[in-house]
């Protein structure tokens, strides 16, 4: 069965930040942040529509400087928060906000592109969140599966929960923690545990990976030189609670189970440059994205540390999900981790992979140069392991 | 008588004739018929035959005077006289002759006449003794006649009373000997007398008899017993004490036991001293300076040998002399009590016990044989060991050859080859720690601070002496292994060393096993550096090692197998690992110990360049006066000098052979060209089109990567120095890259980029392969920082190149 071929849509602006919508289940959508210092930054709401191969897109003007990071609101499809970076008295700073997308952009709407274009509309912003005490912000994390108004923000060496109260137009730190050691430590990435009630957090500095629980704002675990070199991104597995993906830039992307940090349960290294991104499936874990700047993509099959190690066991909830397995073989035996794809549509370093909130066979990719390039699994494996 | 014939020449018939007439004549005398003579013609019976019987002188007188003439007559008659007359004289000189003869033969008869008389008179008186005697004989005779047969029954009386009186100072006879020791006369008197006793045993008499000598002979067999028990007495002695017990009918079986058990003690006492002498080992290695002063392994096999398996095989011959060989002729006895059966069982079952015996103690002696080569544990020469072995494993052939059916050659073969292995094993860890130590010694020597005085030993130097101290300890140990299957070692020709010895201990699991153990270790050095916190392999002791291995690769293993095969000549057929298999693993290690060389030089590159790009403020830098990049060169440089000291220089694109390009002017002369439209335009694009849309610029560089081949930063390098080095240089502009996009430049800032990229372009190129790559990656460093310029105002070329000329 032939795959369909790779969707490239082009930005004009360098970008970094990617995320899909993730309050959005119904159609695929991904907002992508441009990074550009002359020019006014851009947020790209990306709309793909999956029968035509089509892509509309709408732009929202994100006037306060350049993205580095995206992340929306798990309740509502409109808010979401950026990190920016803006240049005051010849210094630059990072901050983080939270902003509302118009109304008539939320769910998508069909202008065509170049209307949007020619008038692109502004975001509204919520709130601030103001830490000009405390540093460059690194990340913002949403609660996951909450109701939007819990965000950890990492910058420099604090950890922060926030809450926002009102109608998300204002922001309180609850509670905040502060990573202690030798040095000047960064925190450059970090991960909301959508398990445990949500109270775990998981972030990366240096070589180190660290588990917080947020009720006490402490410390729970430190994998100490996780990787040769600078851990770039993490992910928590979301069927199994204590696995864990991490990747940097020793060119590994590696899976710890928290309860034993010594060793990491799999270690891979099919990258040629650094691991910048590492994404779990939301449905099927052992599918994990990973991209690098060898300007590479990776779709590995994990399944061996997956949570269907046997391959899909279909019971009833399972079949009354699927519309078309009517049949029945089983694969007891455990299959073989291997590389699913490689793809090679960009031309420059990629920064961010993220899986469609919407469907889950479906995902994207994000180059330095603003190439954004939509993928799906192969379907020969989207039906091995659907049936 | 010739006399008598020669005067008469003319008589007829001649001189022979007339002899002859003289012979008939006595012949005739004598009763000899002489018949038949033809050539006579005289006729016997002719009575003119003057010789003949019939002659008769009328007769022949008539004839003659009929017959002849006067002369004729007158001769005959003179002729016939001189025959009386010589006749006569013959009859004279026969009467003379024999008249001596006649005369003493006649005295002698007088004389025999005489003495004949007297005999005949003896002879009378003695005829009449003898009636006189046989009268006599007679007589007594037949007077004596009735007491001779009461003499007889006397007589057998007699005997019998001596009999009875042997049987009734038999116990005291026998308690004599037993006070006076005479052991086996006591036992002969007793078996002489036991069938008796035994016979007549239904007599009171006899039966207190028998008693007292059953209870004499219970004391004795008590005291042999005693003497057998108490373990002083020599082993003659002892078998004295059997062959007398047996003798007495004591069950053979305890005596077996008996016999066996006091041989234990003995045994058991010299296994004993053995292994204390085993226990005094390890006691002593615990003070300092006494592990020399135990005895050597060679010393204690010979111990064991000489005490143990001696006396071992000195008791199994006296058991089997007296107990499985002697018990047929003893059965006799014993047949008399037991029965048949129970004495054909004997040396089966005496046998049976022996086996059982001698696999007992030897069992224990092996366990401390084992035990004590066990503790050999130095991996320096084995000819003591292998002496030891030898000696130990002829000495139990001694034990097979008085045992045939013991499995006790068999175990000790089976303890020679179990040590072989074991020996192999230890060489095996020793040759890992030898080659572990040598690695420690270089690395010492590696990341020793080099002392200003002194030069430090050069890399090839320091692989030289590595490879060389490996190779002559495979070599020593190889030679050592030799010994066990030298000519003149008695276990070399068992199965085991001839084939699987040869093949699977020593060249698989010593030899190979050896070379895989340095390409695991060696791999390992891949694997935990820069992991988990891992203290860090100094980079050229990667280099060396991957040298090391290609080495190995190239020629190392083929050799030391080729060696190992000449002298380990085995006749097994198990398959063996070929020399491609494992050259293909060390070329792998060889390869991913340079490829983690060049990561781990890139890394330390990389760490310098992005501290100074992470740690400068690129906003309100300063105007570039000079490049930041120094270090960075030095180093490269350090590396390429390191890497050529172990590899070639390798091949370099054609384009940037020309040695002239190493001067500036030259360089950027002849670069300008081609070096402008790479990034300048683009940058120039950036600025100049400033009121354009950003998106012209983002069109050019991507129709310019379109045209670029995709660079693969971390990748196989070569076995060359300037695939390294280009690895190295590639990773490091990678990341250079990648930190200059996470970071704001000013002005400045940008133009100090300019600097340092143009001061890399123009002293790397000459350490990479394909110099173009180089430039690429310079042009996206650029490219990237302009535009991540607040200010873009890039620098004049020309005045870059003043200030890298600068310095």
């Amino acid at each position: 069965m032939e795959d369909d071929a790779p969707v490239i849509y082009g930005l004009e602006f360098q970008a970094r930040a990617l995320t899909a919508q993730t309050a959005e289940t119904e159609s695929i959508r991904f907002l992508v942040g441009t990074q550009s210092l002359k020019y006014d930054n851009q947020i790209h709401i990306v709309d793909f529509d999956d029968e035509n191969n089509i892509i509309n897109k709408n732009v929202l003007l994100h006037q306060v400087g350049e993205i580095w990071h995206l992340s929306a609101s798990p309740a509502d499809k409109s808010v979401l928060t950026t990190c920016y970076s803006k240049t005051s008295d010849s210094k630059v700073v990072t901050c983080a906000a939270v902003w509302r997308m118009p109304k008539e952009l939320e769910s998508g709407n069909h202008e065509s592109p170049d209307d949007s274009s020619s008038n692109p509309q502004t975001l509204e912003l919520l709130c601030h969140l103001d830490n000009t005490a405390h540093g460059n912000m690194a990340c913002v994390l949403w609660e996951p599966m909450g109701d939007g108004k819990r965000l950890v923000s990492l910058a420099d060496n604090y950890v922060q929960l926030w809450d926002l109260q009102g109608s998300s137009n204002k922001a309180v730190i609850s509670s905040s923690a502060t990573l202690e050691g030798k040095g000047q430590l960064k925190l450059t990435s970090g991960r909301w545990s959508p398990h445990h009630n949500c109270t775990q957090v998981a972030t990366a500095n240096d070589t180190a990976i660290r588990g917080w629980d947020i009720r006490s704002m402490s410390q729970i675990y430190c994998i100490e030189n996780a990787h040769g070199q600078l851990v770039r991104d993490l992910d928590f597995n979301p069927n199994k609670q204590y696995y864990l993906a991490s990747c940097g830039d020793d060119c590994k992307v590696k899976f710890w189970d928290v309860r034993n940090i010594n060793e990491p349960v799999k270690s891979l290294e099919d990258h040629s440059h650094w691991v910048w991104s590492v994404r779990y499936n939301q449905s099927h874990d052992q599918l994990v994205l990973t991209g690098s700047s060898d300007s590479r993509v990776i779709l590995s099959n994990m399944v061996s540390i997956s949570s269907e190690p046997f391959g899909h066991l279909v019971d009833e909830d399972d079949l009354s999900d699927q519309e078309d397995n009517p049949q029945e073989d089983r694969r007891k035996e455990p299959l073989q981790d291997s590389i699913i794809a490689t793809y090679e549509e960009h031309e420059d370093s990629v920064y961010a992979v993220e899986w469609s909130s919407a469907d889950p066979w479906l995902f994207a990719s994000l180059s330095y140069d603003g190439r954004l390039v939509i993928n799906r699994v192969p379907r020969a494996l989207k039906y091995q392991i659907l049936l | 008588m010739s006399a008598v014939t020669d005067p008469d020449p003319d008589c007829p018939g001649s001189d022979p004739a007339r002899k002859r007439r003289a012979h008939g004549m006595l012949k005739l005398y004598y009763g000899i018929n002489e018949e038949g003579k033809p050539g006579e013609k005289c006729d016997p019976l002719d009575p003119c035959d003057i010789n003949g019987a019939r002659f008769e002188p009328e007769v022949y007188l008539n004839k003659l005077r009929k017959d002849s003439s006067l002369a004729e007559l007158m001769d005959q008659e003179t002729g016939m006289v001189k025959q009386i007359r010589s006749l006569d004289s013959d009859m004279q000189t026969l009467v003379y002759e024999n008249y001596n003869k006649f005369i003493s033969a006649t005295d002698t008869i007088r004389k025999m006449k005489n003495d004949f008389k007297k005999m005949e008179d003896e002879m009378d008186c003695l005829a009449a003794n003898m009636a006189a005697i046989t009268e006599f004989s007679a007589r007594i005779s037949g007077t004596l006649q009735g007491q001779h047969q009461q003499i007889t029954k006397l007589s057998g009386v007699h005997t019998l009373l001596r009999k009875l009186q042997f049987l009734f100072e038999l116990p005291s006879r026998l308690n004599q000997c037993v006070a006076m020791e005479a052991f086996p006369q006591a036992v002969t008197y007793y078996t002489k007398a036991r069938s008796v006793l035994h016979q007549y045993q239904n007599m009171p008499s006899f039966q207190g008899i028998q008693n007292d000598c059953q209870n004499i002979m219970a004391q004795l067999a008590q005291k042999l017993r005693e003497k057998f028990s108490d373990g002083v007495s020599s082993s003659s002695e002892l078998s004295e004490c059997v062959e007398l017990l047996l003798r007495l009918d004591e069950p053979a079986e305890e005596l077996c036991d008996k016999f066996l058990s006091h041989a234990q003690c003995r045994l058991e006492e010299e296994l004993a001293g053995l292994e204390a002498e085993l226990g005094a080992g390890p006691h002593q290695q615990t003070l300092p300076t006494a592990s020399s002063s135990s005895t050597d392994i060679l010393e204690f096999i010979d111990k064991g040998c000489n005490n143990f398996v001696s006396s071992l095989c000195l008791v199994i011959a006296s058991y089997q002399e007296l107990f499985i060989t002697s018990v047929p002729g003893m059965s006799v006895s014993t047949r008399l009590q037991d029965g048949e059966l129970a004495s054909r069982d004997v040396p089966r079952m005496a046998s049976g016990k022996l086996v059982e015996f001698v696999d007992g103690l030897c069992g224990r002696y092996f366990s401390v044989v084992e035990q004590r080569i066990r503790e050999e544990k130095g991996v320096g020469d084995n000819s003591l060991l292998v002496r030891a072995l030898d000696r130990f494993h002829r000495r139990l052939q001694a034990v097979s050859k008085v045992l045939p059916g013991s499995g006790v050659p068999a175990r000790g073969t089976e303890i020679v080859v179990g040590a072989a292995r074991g020996r192999v094993q230890q060489y095996l860890a020793g040759l890992k720690s030898f080659y572990l130590d040598s690695l420690t010694d270089v690395r010492q020597a590696l990341s020793a601070p080099r002392l200003p005085g002194k030069e430090a030993p050069s890399l090839a130097e320091v692989l030289g002496g590595l490879s060389s101290a490996v190779l002559t300890q495979v070599k020593s140990v190889l030679a050592y292994m030799h010994l066990f299957t030298a000519k003149d070692v008695s276990f070399a020709s068992k199965a085991y060393f001839k084939g699987e010895f040869c093949s699977q201990a020593v060249r698989e699991g010593l030899v190979v096993g050896f070379i895989q153990f340095i390409c695991q270790s060696s791999q390992q050095f891949c694997e935990s550096v820069g992991e988990r916190g891992a203290p860090s392999t100094p980079p050229s002791l990667l280099l060396l090692l991957s040298r090391l291995c290609l080495d190995y690769e190239s020629s190392t293993i083929s050799y030391i197998l080729t060696l190992a095969d000449e002298q380990f000549l085995g006749q097994d057929q198990s398959p063996l690992t070929p020399v491609s298999v494992l050259c293909a693993q060390a070329r792998e290690v060889a390869q991913r110990l340079l490829n983690h060389y060049v990561k781990l030089q890139g890394l330390i590159v990389s760490q310098m360049l992005r501290k100074s790009v992470e740690t400068r403020d690129w906003i309100n830098t300063i105007e570039p006066a000079m490049c930041a990049m120094k270090r960075v060169v030095e180093d490269t440089t350090a590396i390429g000098v390191q890497v050529g000291l172990l590899y070639e220089e390798g091949v370099r694109k054609a384009q940037s052979s020309d040695s002239s390009k190493r001067t500036f002017s030259v360089y950027s002369s002849r670069q300008q060209p081609r070096y402008a439209p790479s990034y300048t335009p683009s940058l120039s694009d950036a600025l100049v089109c400033r009121p354009q849309r950003s998106m012209d610029t983002n069109l050019l560089s991507n129709i310019q990567k379109l045209f670029s081949e995709r660079i693969d930063i971390f990748s196989t390098v070569e076995f060359n120095k300037v695939s390294v080095l280009t690895g190295i240089i590639k990773i490091s502009l990678k990341t250079l890259l990648e930190c200059v996009r996470l970071r704001s430049f000013g002005r400045f800032g940008l133009q100090q980029i300019q600097v340092d990229c143009h001061y890399l372009q123009l002293y790397l190129w000459r350490f990479v392969s394909d110099e173009n790559v180089v430039h690429s990656l310079l042009d996206e460093i650029v490219g990237s920082a302009a535009h991540r310029c607040l200010d873009p105002a890039p620098m004049e070329q020309s005045v870059i190149e003043v200030i890298c000329e600068r310095g």
